[in-house]
């Protein structure tokens, strides 16, 4: 199974690698280079970005260049979108029972 | 119900706050009610077709409510809420964390203000939502996830009930 998109929003260093790659396209060694963490544990996080396809990779002459993926960002919002509609069936709910206790008052 | 009541919703990626916004037609110490007594939150908090279930809830400073969200199946999914700080009829904040059944939290939660305020009968409540993580939005999505497509149902035919009149 593929991993899934919040899981690895969840990791801040993660969030971090994303803010980088935002502004630019960047090799696994220059991302290391602005993490305190060893290449290893920066290099399984962008293993993991890759896997969520939250970053594509390309080959240009012999290094790999990470770039970020808008399309898979996009996922985000649909899902900040659900979180909305939550709210709004909420509410919708408790529009009807404030609408029954004001009746029952009269 | 009517559609020029407010409605907004914001998510703040960078500060990790969830601002939300709703008036209602119905006056200040109506809806003060709705979200402070359990007898009247448990008709709404939870959207269909899950349901909420307040063990206890004692809304006073440093007081909490242990309540659960049941799914159509009868899981259910426990949440604690403790209370901060209460200014009857204008505000009141407190944390929400998951739970086990036996009232273990998980932290970290989330920390909430909610502000209340009346205008020519209708009242407008604002909430803030600040989430140390993500993680933890992702998991409230994913316990209604199940449901969803239900909920989204029954709001439609809601809406297409309230257009008619």
């Amino acid at each position: 199974m593929r991993r899934d998109v919040f899981q690895a929003l969840a990791d801040p260093t993660r969030r971090a690698i994303l803010l980088l790659l935002a502004s630019q396209a960047m090799t696994p060694n220059a991302i290391a280079e602005e993490f305190h963490s060893s290449r290893q544990a920066v290099s399984k996080h962008i293993q993991m970005l890759s896997e969520c396809e939250l970053v594509k990779q390309e080959q240009k002459g012999r290094e790999i260049y990470y770039h970020i993926n808008a399309n898979k960002m996009k996922e985000i919002d649909k899902w900040v979108e659900q979180f909305k509609k939550i709210w709004e069936t909420r509410f919708n709910q408790l529009d009807k029972v404030l609408l029954t206790i004001k009746k029952q008052k009269k | 119900m009517k559609n020029n009541l407010l409605f907004d919703f914001t998510v703040d990626k960078a500060t990790k706050t969830v601002v939300v916004n709703r008036e209602f037609a119905a006056g200040l110490p109506l809806v003060w009610d709705a979200f402070t007594k359990q007898e009247i939150l448990d008709q709404w908090w939870a959207p269909k077709p899950w349901t909420s279930k307040t063990k206890f809830m004692n809304f006073e400073v440093g007081g909490r409510r242990f309540f659960a969200m049941v799914s159509p199946e009868g899981q259910e999914r426990w949440s604690i809420q403790k209370f901060t700080s209460i200014t009857p009829k204008t505000n009141f904040k407190m944390t929400n964390a998951f739970a086990d059944k036996d009232e273990n939290p998980e932290l970290p939660g989330s920390e909430w203000d909610l502000n209340f305020s009346e205008q020519n009968g209708t009242t407008k409540v604002s909430i803030s939502i600040y989430n140390e993580s993500l993680d933890r939005l992702e998991k409230m999505i994913d316990g209604f996830r199940q449901g969803f497509t239900t909920t989204l149902n029954n709001l439609e035919k809601l809406l297409a009930t309230q257009s008619q009149k």
